[in-house]
């Protein structure tokens, strides 16, 4: 009885002792895992911090990876135009606008299918004052170089300097190379004015104003070797242009944009050829000043401004050209009126004009309808009125054409046209066409 | 004469005007949006286009080239996004404040991580952007981003009002943040949400969001859909449903609506940016209207 008793006791005093040790071992352990969680969870924000800084970092890294390139980037921007097609014309040996002294190579047409220019097109910006451009075309056997300039990025006050030889800024059409056109074909004023296009080798000094309205004025000074003037091998200027545009909206669906263009001349013996009373070729030389006035509106039409499902653009073009000088003629053949040769005054103001509307009906496809229209005026041949027929037929055409761009780089387009140019031709015309457009092409203007 | 001397008189005074507020060209509604909020009075701003304009096809028209001469800072997206139109804008404005590399020039895409950047780069992969998809601003997150850099322009363009934007961003970056935290409870729902989209015009949204782009109606981007192209998107939604076809409200509203009827899922039209909805008056408008519009499609 007494063992047991005892050993009750004995417990019961050494319990405390026991329950002690334990309780301070679990305190322990406590405390231990209390420190260890608080280690973990610290090392845990750490790595989170971390891990958070990192994610910043990348995105930083990401954000500046589109700064880095290779040095190939500095390249200037290339691109490639394709042009050709199919073409469906009368056989008519020497195409040209009755009435209108041509611009000496006479822009025939080639019949059934060919390539048409193939344009280079390289740019850049070369540095933070200047950017530069050419515009090779190449045909068979020759390179020509359309444009070559460099223009002035940083003068500010809202004046840009161009300088070399570019695409004169007169009226709309003109600065347009052939893959911005919307027809097949140029129309009849810019080839009756200058051919293609008129373009010099000079400079151009272009002004915008401060102000809501676009209003932007312009004046270009150059050799003046290309149609309607020739080269003289003179210094000083050749030619010079001055034009100003103004353009705005009307509410999100429509902008417009017009002007009026001046452009003076000067020609030396630029040759020509003429038919006289009897229909003969006769070689012509004219010499003297032209000058040219011109009018362009443009207005575009978009549904809120968003062209991409339809869309409506016209334009029309007004000019009038007077030239004054001496016009020579002699005969090709010693067949024709002017054998011998004969000089005599030449005094003539011409008129004309196109204009076109072109619908985008549903994405990617387009049809148009251009009028052209010329009238040549009061011809004075001076002493040549009796071997020259002064002109009075009116030059027109009508061209209708659609359009299918699968991408902004294709176009492909069909056109019909009924081209009156000529006295006594009623011609139906049909053009096949493509463009097309690879690399890094600039933006087109308005 | 006396029409020459006022004339004269009146271009004098246009500096002065230009002074009184820095003018800022927007690109885009949600930078002109940012620029007012960051600018406030300071500012005067110009918006170039809409939200119901494809950024990518704007027309260079002369009223931009007007405003772009007057701009003291151009704020654009960048990454190629405005290559149609703004190189023209810039050359023809004469304006060398806003030529590319000077401080008047702002591209927000420099400020944030781009996403889809292309592997390829081959125009036969569509209208590609190598510096990655530039529709950035569909993720606040990014606004909040470019808001900082934004702030830091203008106050380097205009340190008379530094003070100013500071303060101002300061206001913004905790309405935004509040913002924000609303936004991402309100979204929950849409975790996981399997949309079709008409433009690859929504993967930063799509990774805000967490929601998951089950397929894309253009074949290619900037392609308009084929009905053919349509068919097969329709018949990919019978194995990988999705439960909305988003669009932004620029967009051709045709091929989404084919498919809605093939596919009898609804349309969902995004504001995409300020002013594409009556709601999205300004950004914090944009995204409370975009999160209604797509929780009511989840709902």
């Amino acid at each position: 009885m007494l063992r047991p008793t005892l050993l009750v006791a004995a417990l019961a005093v050494a319990l405390p002792a026991y329950a002690d040790a334990d309780l301070d071992a679990l305190r322990a352990e406590i405390q231990h895992m209390k420190q260890d969680y608080e280690t973990r969870i610290q090392s845990l924000e750490a790595r989170l911090q971390n891990a958070e800084s990192r994610a910043d970092n990348t995105a930083q890294i990401a954000a500046s990876e589109s700064a880095v390139s290779n040095s190939n980037a500095f390249n200037p921007e290339i691109s490639l135009v394709l042009q050709g097609g199919y073409a469906s014309l009368k056989d008519i040996p020497k195409r040209r606008i009755n009435g209108f002294l041509p611009d000496g190579t006479s822009p025939g047409t080639t019949r059934g299918f060919s390539v048409n220019e193939t344009e280079l097109v390289m740019a850049a910006n070369i540095d933070p004052d200047f950017r530069g451009s050419t515009n090779l075309v190449v045909t068979d056997g020759s390179v020509s170089v359309e444009e070559a300039w460099f223009q002035t990025l940083s003068l500010g006050n809202g004046l840009t300097l161009k300088g070399g030889r570019f695409r004169s800024s007169i009226g709309y059409q003109n600065e347009q190379h052939p893959h911005a056109w919307d027809f097949a074909d140029n129309n009849l004023m810019t080839r009756a004015l200058f051919g293609e296009g008129y373009s010099n080798d000079g400079l151009q000094l272009k002004w915008v104003a401060p102000s809501e309205l676009f209003t932007e004025l312009g004046a270009e000074i150059g050799r003046g070797a290309n149609f309607p003037g020739t080269d003289r091998n003179q210094n000083g200027i050749g030619s010079y242009a001055l034009y100003g545009h103004i353009g705005g909206d009307i509410g999100d669906s429509n902008s417009w944009r017009g002007g009026v263009s001046y452009l003076s001349t000067r020609a030396v013996e630029r040759s020509g050829t003429v038919a006289d009373f009897n229909g003969v070729d006769t070689n012509t030389a004219f010499s003297g000043d032209g000058q040219t006035w011109m009018a362009d509106f443009v207005w575009k039409w978009a549904p809120n401004g968003n062209p991409t499902v339809n869309n409506f653009k016209f334009a029309a073009e007004l000019f009038r050209r007077s030239e004054d000088g001496n016009l020579s003629c002699d005969d090709a053949g010693s067949l024709s009126l002017c054998s011998g040769g004969v000089t005599g005054a030449y005094r003539a103001t011409q008129y004309g004009g196109y204009a076109q509307g072109v619908y985008q009906f549903m994405p990617h496809w387009r049809a148009g309808y251009r009028y052209d229209l010329l009238d040549p005026g009061s011809a004075d041949f001076g002493l040549n009125n009796a071997n020259l027929p002064r002109p009075d037929y009116k030059p027109a055409r009508h061209s209708l054409m659609a359009d299918y761009s699968p991408s902004e780089f294709t176009r492909l387009r069909l056109q019909y046209s009924k081209d009156q140019s000529m006295q006594n031709q009623n011609e139906n015309q049909w053009f096949v066409q493509y463009i097309y457009s690879l690399g890094t092409h600039g933006a087109h203007s308005f | 004469m006396k029409n020459l001397r006022l004339l004269t008189l009146l271009l004098m005074a246009l500096p002065a005007f230009a002074h009184a507020a820095l003018n800022v060209f927007a690109c885009e509604p949600e930078w002109g949006a940012l620029a007012t909020e960051l600018g406030g009075d300071a500012v005067k701003v110009y918006t170039a286009t809409t939200a119901f304009q494809d950024p990518h096809r704007i027309e260079a028209r002369p009223s931009l080239i007007a405003q772009m001469r007057r701009a003291g800072l151009a704020v654009c997206t960048g990454s190629e996004l405005e290559v149609g139109w703004l190189p023209v804008l810039l050359r023809q404005s004469g304006n060398a404040a806003i030529q590319p590399g000077q401080p008047g020039n702002f591209e927000a895409a420099h400020y944030v991580a781009m996403l889809e950047k292309p592997s390829l780069l081959d125009r036969s992969q569509g209208d590609v952007h190598p510096g990655g998809n530039p529709h950035i601003q569909t993720d606040p997150r990014n606004i909040a981003r470019v808001a900082q850099a934004l702030s830091a322009r203008l106050a380097e363009i205009d340190p008379e009002h530094a003070a100013h934007y500071q303060t101002r961003l300061k206001d913004f970056n905790s309405r935004w943040n509040a913002a924000m935290a609303r936004w991402q409870t309100e979204a929950a729902p849409l975790k996981g949400m399997g949309i079709v989209v008409q433009h690859l015009a929504f993967p930063y949204l799509e990774n805000w969001l967490g929601l998951k782009q089950v397929a894309v109606l253009e074949p290619k981007p900037g392609v308009e859909p084929s009905v053919s192209h349509l068919a097969e998107v329709a018949a990919l939604l019978k194995s990988s449903p999705a439960r909305a076809i988003v669009r932004a409200s620029y967009q051709n509203p045709r091929p989404s609506e084919w498919l809605s009827e093939h596919a009898g899922i609804p349309v969902v039209v995004l504001a995409f940016t300020v002013g594409g909805s009556d709601r999205a008056k300004d950004l914090f408008g944009l995204f409370d209207d975009s999160i209604e519009q797509l929780l009511k499609a989840a709902r």
